[in-house]
C-alpha cells in the first residue's frame, strides 16, 4: 500500500493547478470535511485535463435543480483524499465542457445527468445517445427537474427501446448474439450485444437502465429513517453499505457523529456483507466453469452465514440494520464469543477448500487468462474494489482518514497484477481471510455504549457528502436536506456505475461460453447502475 | 483430487430433514407437502422460470438459495428452467421497472398455457419500497394477471417454499 492518506507534495500541486481555475479563492470551501472548489461552467473541462496530467481518479458526477439553475458536482480523488469540483449553469441554457474526453468513467455517468436533468456535456463522444432513459418519459421530460412530477406523464405501455444505436461490426463471418434483458438464470436483466466471429468476441456492448426505479427522484421528500431505508434497497446484496453511506451522508449534514460502538457494529456489518457476497460470487465463479464441488461447498458457507445473520441480526442480509444516528442492532458478549467462534470455522474451512481449488487444474485452465483487465486499463477506468485491486490498483476506501472504525484497526488491502479471472478469485479469497482479521479485531476492540444516538434536523440547504468501501469497492453518497427533515437531494454512486465498462475491455478477445464467468468475476449490480 | 474426495465426504450428505432450521421440522414438512401437491397436480415436476422485472436483486440472492445443499429444492421437484417457453409458473420479482414492462410481457406471451404468475418478494406483490411512478408500474399485477403472492423483503427460502405450496393449494 502506498501512502495515500497523508497531504503530500503531489495532492498539493494538483490543488493550486486547480485553485488557479477557480472563481475566486473565497469560494473555496468544505463540504463535510471534503475540500470543493468552485468553477466557472467554461473552467469544467480545464479542470477535468489538469486532473488527468495528475493521475487523479474521475470519481462520479451528479447535479441539482435549484431553480434557475443547475448545480454541477464532480468528485477526484487523488492521492487517496477527494476533491469535489462545483460549478452551475443557468436553466435556459444548461451545457458545460464535457469529462469524457479525459475520463471514460465519465461517459455513462454524464449521460444519466443529461437524461435525468437535460445538461449537455458537449465534447461528450456520445452526447446524443441515450442512456439511463429508454422510453419511459419522453425527449423533453427531465424526472430530476423539481418541476417534473415523480408520477410522470407514463403511457399505458412503455413500448420496448429497440432502436438503440449499437455499435456494429461487419466484414466476412461476423456475426451478431443479443442477450438479454431477460437472462437464463436467475439473475438481473439487462441487454449484451456481442459481436463474434467463430466463438471469439470482436467486441461487446452493454445496454443498460432496464431496472431503473426512479430512486433519486422517489428519495426526495423522505425523512432520513424512510432514506435509509430506501438507500438499503439500491442493491440487496449492498444492503448494510448503501445505508452505511447514505447515513454518513446524512449525519455530516446534520453535524452528528454516532457514538465509537455503533461504529464498530457498523463496520462488523459491513465486514459480514463482505463475507457473504464473496462467497457467493466464489461459488458462482466455480458454477459457471461446471465446477460443482466449489459451488455447493462455497454456497454452504454463505448459507451458514446468512442464517448467522438471522439468529444475530434478524435478517439473512441484514436489511435496515443500519439506521440514521447508529445502528438498530447490538451484539450481547455471548453472541461476540459465538461470532468468534464462526469466523475460526470459517477460516479453517477456507484453508482446506483452497487447497482443493489450487491443486484442481482444470479450474486453473479456466480462470488462468481469462478476461484480463490490464493494470493500464484499469487505472485508465479508475476500476474499484476487487475489479480494481486485482489489476494492480491500490486504492481502498478503508484507508482514509476519519472513517471509522477502520481508522482504528490494522488492515492490509490484499492487491494482484494479473487482473484475470483467477487473480480476482483470489482477491475475494485473500479479502475474505482480511475481513476475518478485521471483524475479530472490531469484536476484541468495540468499547460498551449506547448504539443509536438521538438525530438532530439538519438545516434547510444543509449537504452532506460520504464515501465508504462495501464489498464492491467505493460507494459515494451526497445528501442535501430541505426544511422540516426532508431529503431535497439524494444521489448514491455505486461502484458498479464505474466498474460496468470493464466487462467490456475483458470480454474481447475471448470465447463466448466464458461470458458467465467473466461476468460473475466482475460481478456488477444492474440495480445499483440503473438507479 | 484425493483431497476434494476427502473433503466431500466429510462435509457429508447435508441436505436432509434440516429439524436445524426450526425445531418443528418445517422445512421437511413444507418439503413434503410441495412435493405431494406437485405429484398430484403436476405429475411430480413444476417447472420454474424466474423474471427479474425490476428488483434491487435481494429477492434473487434468496431463490438462489434454494439450490444451495440446505435446501435443494429439485429434491421436491421443483426445477428453474432457462425459458418461460419451458414453464407453468411465472416467478416474478420486483416492482415492474416501466422498462422492463415489454419484456415482462413478451414472457408471458411466451410462456405456454396453462400458467401461473407468482408474484414474489414485498415489491412484486404491492410495489413494496418503489411503488408507482414514472419509472416503476408497481405491483406485478399493476402489469399481468397474478394468481399468487409471496410477501418479504425479500422472502427467505423457506418463506419462498411456503409461498409456492400455499400457491399449490390455491390453483
Ligand atoms: S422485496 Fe425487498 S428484496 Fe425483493 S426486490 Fe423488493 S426491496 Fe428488494
Amino acid at each position: 500500500m502506498t501512502e495515500t492518506t497523508k497531504p503530500n507534495g503531489a495532492w498539493d500541486v494538483f490543488m493550486s493547478e486547480l485553485n488557479a481555475l477557480a472563481e475566486d479563492q473565497a469560494d473555496r470551501r468544505a463540504l463535510s470535511g471534503v475540500d470543493m472548489l468552485m468553477l466557472a461552467p467554461e473552467n469544467w473541462g480545464k479542470s477535468a485535463q489538469i486532473a488527468r496530467s495528475h493521475d487523479a481518479r474521475w470519481a462520479g458526477v451528479w447535479a441539482d435543480d435549484l431553480s434557475g439553475r443547475f448545480r454541477v458536482d464532480c468528485c477526484f480523488e487523488c492521492q487517496g483524499r477527494y476533491l469535489i469540483l462545483r460549478t452551475a449553469v443557468a436553466a435556459e441554457h444548461p451545457e458545460l465542457p464535457s469529462h469524457a474526453p479525459f475520463y471514460p468513467a465519465a461517459d455513462r455517468a454524464e449521460r444519466h445527468v443529461r437524461d435525468m436533468f437535460g445538461i449537455r456535456f458537449i465534447g461528450h463522444p456520445l452526447q446524443e445517445q441515450r442512456w439511463t432513459r429508454h422510453l419511459a418519459w419522453a425527449d423533453d421530460e427531465f424526472p430530476l427537474r423539481k418541476d417534473f412530477p415523480a408520477q410522470g406523464f407514463p403511457q399505458a405501455s412503455t413500448p420496448p427501446d429497440k432502436d438503440y444505436p449499437f455499435l456494429k461490426a461487419e466484414g466476412p463471418s461476423v456475426y451478431e448474439i443479443p442477450v438479454g434483458p431477460i437472462h437464463a438464470g436467475i439473475i438481473e436483466p439487462g441487454h449484451f450485444r456481442f459481436q463474434a466471429v467463430g466463438e471469439t468476441v470482436l467486441h461487446l456492448e452493454e445496454r443498460l437502465g432496464y431496472v431503473h426505479k426512479g430512486i433519486e427522484k422517489i428519495a426526495e421528500g423522505r425523512d432520513p429513517v424512510s432514506l435509509a431505508k430506501l438507500a438499503g434497497r439500491i442493491s440487496g446484496d449492498t444492503t448494510a453499505s448503501h445505508a452505511w453511506a447514505a447515513c454518513r451522508a446524512m449525519e455530516a449534514a446534520a453535524g452528528l457523529s454516532c457514538s465509537e460502538r455503533a461504529d464498530y457494529m457498523r463496520g462488523i456489518l459491513a465486514e459480514r456483507e463482505r463475507v457473504i457476497n464473496h462467497l457467493g460470487d466464489m461459488a458462482s465463479m466455480c458454477n459457471d466453469v461446471g465446477f460443482a464441488f466449489g459451488y455447493y461447498q462455497f454456497g454452504r458457507l454463505r448459507e451458514l452465514w446468512l442464517r448467522d445473520n438471522r439468529t444475530l441480526f434478524a435478517h439473512r442480509l441484514m436489511m435496515d440494520c443500519i439506521v440514521p444516528g447508529g445502528v438498530a442492532v447490538d451484539l450481547k458478549f455471548d453472541d461476540c464469543a459465538a461470532m468468534k467462534e464462526t469466523i475460526a470455522t470459517l477460516r479453517a474451512e477456507l484453508s482446506d477448500l483452497i487447497k482443493i481449488i489450487d491443486a484442481n487444474s482444470s479450474l486453473e485452465d479456466r480462470f488462468l487468462a481469462a478476461g484480463v483487465f490490464s493494470p493500464a486499463q484499469a487505472q485508465a477506468l479508475g476500476a474499484l474494489g476487487f475489479v480494481g485491486r486485482a489489476s494492480g490498483q491500490v486504492f481502498d476506501v478503508r484507508k482514509a482518514p476519519g472513517y471509522p472504525p477502520y481508522d482504528r484497526l490494522d488492515l492490509t488491502v490484499p492487491v494482484e497484477t494479473d487482473g484475470d479471472v483467477a487473480a480476482r478469485f483470489w482477491l475475494r479469497y485473500k479479502e475474505l481471510r482480511t475481513a476475518c482479521r478485521l471483524l475479530e479485531q472490531m469484536l476484541e476492540q468495540m468499547p460498551e455504549g449506547a448504539v443509536l444516538a438521538d438525530w438532530r434536523t439538519p438545516e434547510a440547504g444543509a449537504e452532506g457528502f460520504a464515501a465508504v468501501e462495501g464489498w464492491r469497492g467505493e460507494i459515494l453518497c451526497y445528501v442535501r436536506f430541505d426544511q422540516g427533515n426532508r431529503i431535497a437531494r439524494y444521489y448514491p454512486r455505486d461502484p458498479s456505475q464505474i466498474n460496468w465498462p470493464a466487462l467490456e475491455k475483458i470480454q474481447i478477445g475471448n470465447i463466448v461460453p466464458d461470458f458467465p464467468v467473466c461476468n460473475k468475476s466482475v460481478n456488477g449490480s444492474y440495480s445499483g447502475q440503473d438507479l | 483430487m484425493l483431497r476434494l474426495y476427502l473433503k466431500a465426504l466429510s462435509t457429508g450428505v447435508l441436505t436432509e430433514p434440516v429439524p436445524y432450521i426450526d425445531k418443528d421440522r418445517l422445512l421437511e414438512t413444507v418439503g413434503l407437502e410441495l412435493k405431494t401437491a406437485i405429484g398430484r397436480k403436476f405429475s411430480r415436476s413444476l417447472a420454474i422460470r424466474h423474471i427479474d422485472a425490476g428488483s434491487c436483486n435481494g429477492c434473487e440472492l434468496e431463490i438462489h438459495a434454494l439450490n444451495n445443499v440446505y435446501y435443494d429444492i429439485e429434491r421436491f421437484g421443483i426445477h428453474f428452467v432457462a425459458s418461460p417457453r419451458h414453464a407453468d409458473v411465472l416467478l416474478v420479482t420486483g416492482p415492474v421497472s416501466r422498462h422492463m414492462q415489454a419484456a415482462l410481457l413478451r414472457a408471458y406471451d411466451a410462456t405456454p398455457a396453462p400458467k401461473w404468475v407468482v408474484a414474489s418478494g414485498d415489491c412484486a406483490a404491492c410495489g413494496g419500497e418503489f411503488g408507482a411512478s414514472y419509472a416503476s408500474c408497481g405491483a406485478v399485477k399493476n402489469v399481468l394477471p397474478v394468481d399468487a403472492t409471496i410477501a418479504g423483503c425479500p422472502p427467505s427460502p423457506l418463506q419462498l417454499m411456503q409461498g409456492l405450496l400455499n400457491t399449490l393449494k390455491v390453483l
